[in-house]
C-alpha cells in the first residue's frame, strides 16, 4: 500500500526521505565498487518486467478477487539486496511520478517501506537462510513464503508508523495496526506463492540463471552493518518524530481547546490577529501613510468579534470563493494571452 | 484489458505534452523540480484542519496548466484513478473525530469532515503539482536533472532504462493477458499456477532482452558508464520562476488570504 502525500507531515516525509537517500547513495555505491556493466541494462529491463508482472493479474482461489506481483523479492533474488533496492526506488518513483501512487514527499516512505525491508532484511536474513544454493522446491517455497510474508508485515507496520507519526488521519495507533497488519498478512501469502512460483518456474526452465546469480552479485549487506543502519535510522526517525511531536502538538492542543468550549473564540481571533498584524507591519513600516486611520479603527471590529461566530465561517466561505474566482479568472487571462504557448 | 491499453497510452500522453513549446516547457528542469518540492512541502505543512489557507494554492496548477497549455480535464481524469487511497484512510477521519467545529447557520460540521477537505485538498494540490511536473518537463529530462543535482548515476540511468522499457514490456504483458483471455472459458486457467508459468516466461524473455541489450551496447562501446549529454544553463528568466513562485508560496503560507478578503469584504457588507 503505497503512502500519499495528503497524509503525512514535512517532518515524517522529510525523515524518511533522508534514510532512503542514505540507502540510495551506500547501494550506488556498492554496485559502483562491484562493477558489472551486464548488470546496467539488467536491472532496467527487471525494473520494467515488475511493472509489466503487475498488470497480469490472477484469481485467487475462494475469494473472487484477484492478485499480483509486488515483486520486491523477485528482484532482490535476482539482483541481490543493492541493485534490487534501486530498481525498485526507480519503480516507486515512476507509480509517485505517472500514477500518483504515492506522492513525491511520500516517496522517500514508500522506498524504505516497499524496498528496504525486502531487499535488505527480508532476503539476507530469511530467504537466503533458508534457500541459499539448495534449489529444492520445500525451501523456495517456504523461504519465499517466509520472506515475502515479514517484508509485507514490516512495510505495513511501517505505514501504520508514518501516517500516525504524521497525525493527518484520525485514525488511532491500535485501529490502523489491527487494520493493515492482517490485510498484509493475506498479501504476503499471495505474494510468496507467486513468488515461489516464479522462482520454481526459472529453476525448472533455466536453472543456471539462479545458480549464478547470488554468486555473481557478491556477498550479501554484513551483518554488523545492516544492524548500524537500522539503529542509525531508527535514531533519525525517533529524532524527526519527536521534534514533530514538540513542535505540532495541533490534536492535543485541539482537544483541549474544545473541551474547555474555547476553540469557537479562538480561531475568530486568528483571523483578526492575522489582518492587525498585517495592517500593523504596513503601518510601522510606512508610519505617514493613512493606514494608521484603518488601524484606529480597528479595536472597535475586535470588540464585536466574539458574538459574530458565524460571522468568520462566513468570511472564511467568501474568502475561499473568491480566492477561486481570483485564481480562475487569472488562468483564462493566461489562457487567452498564451493560446497555443 | 481494454483499461491496460489505455492506462498504457496514458503515460505516454503524459510525457509527449513536454514536447511543446511554451515558456514553462523551456524553463530548466532543475528549477521546475524545485519549484514543485517546495510547493509540496509547504503545502503538506499546514495543520489538519486548514481549509481556507490552502485554497489560495490552487494558484499554481491553474497557472502551470494555462501556461504550459496542458489539458485540465485530462489531469483531473487522472487524478481520480489515484484518489482511493487517501479517501481511504482520509474517511475514518469523519466517522472518529465528531466534534463540532464550526457553525455554518444551524449546521453544525464536524472536524472530522473539516480534517477530510483538508486532506483531500492536499491530495488533490500534491498530485496535481507532480503531474504538472512530467507533463510540462518530460520524464527524461527529470532524470537529466536528478543526475545533474547529485542523485547517483546509477539510480538516475536505471529510471531513463526502466522508462524506456515499461512501453515495451508492457505491450508484452498486454499480449499475454489478451492470450490468456481468449483461450479461458468460465475463468478457468486464471490462476495462480498458469500465472506462476506466464510470469516465469515473461521474465525468461526480459532477461534475453537484456542480454540483447547488453552486446549491442558493448557493440556501440559500452564501458560500464552511461553519459547524458545535456546541458542545462540557468537562466534569469528560470531564476526568476523560481524566486517568484517560493516567494508567493511562503507569503500564501503566513497569510491566509482568503480568510483576510472574507474578513476584510464581510466587514465591509456590514
Amino acid at each position: 500500500m503505497h503512502m500519499a502525500d495528503a497524509l503525512i507531515s514535512p517532518a515524517v516525509g522529510g525523515t524518511m526521505w533522508a534514510a532512503t537517500a542514505g540507502l540510495t547513495y551506500y547501494s550506488a555505491k556498492k554496485l559502483r565498487d562491484n562493477l558489472d556493466d551486464r548488470r546496467v541494462p539488467l536491472m532496467g529491463v527487471l525494473g520494467a518486467f515488475i511493472f509489466a508482472a503487475q498488470m497480469i493479474n490472477f484469481t485467487i482461489p475462494g475469494t473472487g478477487s484477484s492478485g499480483h506481483l509486488g515483486g520486491g523479492m523477485i528482484l532482490a533474488i535476482l539482483l541481490g539486496p543493492y541493485a534490487a533496492f534501486l530498481t525498485m526506488a526507480s519503480i516507486l518513483t515512476v507509480q509517485a511520478l505517472f500514477f500518483a501512487d504515492g506522492g513525491l514527499l511520500a516517496l522517500g516512505c514508500n522506498i524504505f517501506n516497499l524496498g528496504f525491508f525486502p531487499c535488505f532484511i527480508a532476503y539476507p536474513f530469511i530467504y537466503r537462510k533458508i534457500v541459499g544454493a539448495r534449489l529444492t522446491r520445500g525451501r523456495i517455497v517456504l523461504g519465499a513464503m517466509l520472506a515475502a510474508i515479514v517484508a509485507l508485515q514490516l512495510g505495513a507496520f511501517g505505514v501504520v508508523l508514518e501516517t500516525w507519526g504524521s497525525g493527518i488521519s484520525e485514525l488511532t495507533f491500535k485501529t490502523f495496526v489491527l487494520m493493515m497488519q492482517p490485510i498484509h498478512l493475506a498479501i504476503g501469502v499471495v505474494e510468496g506463492l507467486v513468488t515461489a512460483a516464479v522462482v520454481t518456474f526459472i529453476v525448472q526452465a533455466r536453472p543456471e540463471i539462479l545458480a549464478t546469480a547470488p554468486a555473481g552479485q557478491g556477498e550479501g549487506p554484513g551483518f554488523k552493518k545492516v544492524l548500524a543502519g537500522l539503529l542509525l535510522v531508527a535514531v533519525v526517525t525517533g529524532g524527526g518524530l519527536s521534534w514533530f511531536a514538540s513542535t505540532h502538538p495541533d490534536g492535543l492542543e485541539w482537544s483541549i481547546a474544545h473541551v474547555t468550549g474555547k476553540e469557537e473564540l479562538t480561531a475568530p481571533e486568528q483571523g483578526l490577529h492575522a489582518v492587525m498584524a498585517w495592517i500593523q507591519e504596513q503601518t510601522a513600516f510606512m508610519p505617514d501613510y493613512n493606514f494608521a486611520k484603518e488601524d484606529k479603527a480597528e479595536p472597535a471590529k475586535g470588540e464585536a468579534w466574539p458574538e459574530v461566530n458565524a460571522g468568520t465561517s462566513m468570511a472564511g466561505i467568501v474568502g475561499i470563493l473568491m480566492t477561486l474566482a481570483l485564481a480562475g479568472l487569472i488562468g483564462l487571462g493566461l489562457k487567452r494571452y498564451y493560446p497555443k504557448g | 484489458m481494454a483499461k491496460i491499453d489505455t492506462s498504457f497510452l496514458d503515460i505516454g500522453y503524459l510525457d509527449t505534452l513536454a514536447y511543446q513549446a511554451s515558456p514553462i516547457q523551456r524553463l530548466d528542469p532543475r528549477v521546475k523540480l524545485l519549484t514543485t518540492l517546495v510547493f509540496i512541502v509547504l503545502v503538506v505543512s499546514f495543520d489538519k484542519y486548514a481549509i481556507t489557507g490552502l485554497i489560495p494554492f490552487i494558484i499554481y496548477p491553474v497557472v502551470m496548466v494555462a501556461l504550459g497549455n496542458l489539458p485540465a480535464g485530462f489531469i483531473l481524469k487522472k487524478m481520480l484513478w489515484a484518489a482511493p487511497f487517501a479517501v481511504f484512510i482520509g474517511i475514518f477521519n469523519p466517522l472518529l473525530d465528531r466534534h463540532i467545529l464550526i457553525y455554518l447557520g444551524p449546521v453544525g460540521i464536524s472536524g472530522g469532515w473539516i480534517s477530510f477537505a483538508s486532506i483531500m485538498l492536499r491530495f488533490f494540490l500534491t498530485v496535481s503539482a507532480a503531474f504538472i511536473l512530467i507533463a510540462c518537463t518530460g520524464f527524461n529530462t527529470v532524470c537529466m536533472a536528478l543526475e545533474k543535482m547529485g542523485v547517483p548515476k546509477s539510480l538516475a540511468t536505471q529510471l531513463l532504462f526502466l522508462y524506456r522499457y515499461i512501453f515495451v514490456l508492457g505491450e508484452e504483458a498486454t499480449r499475454l493477458t489478451r492470450a490468456r483471455s481468449l483461450r479461458s472459458f468460465n475463468g478457468k486457467g486464471k490462476g495462480i499456477k498458469v500465472f506462476g508459468h506466464m510470469i516465469g516466461q515473461l521474465l525468461l524473455r526480459t532477461l534475453d532482452r537484456a542480454q540483447r541489450l547488453h552486446t549491442a551496447m558493448l557493440c556501440r562501446g559500452f564501458d560500464g558508464e552511461i553519459r547524458l549529454v545535456r546541458t542545462f544553463r540557468l537562466g534569469v528568466g528560470d531564476l526568476a520562476f523560481f524566486l517568484s513562485w517560493t516567494g508567493l508560496f511562503i507569503l500564501l503560507r503566513w497569510y491566509n488570504l482568503p480568510q483576510l478578503l472574507g474578513n476584510l469584504v464581510t466587514e465591509l457588507i456590514r
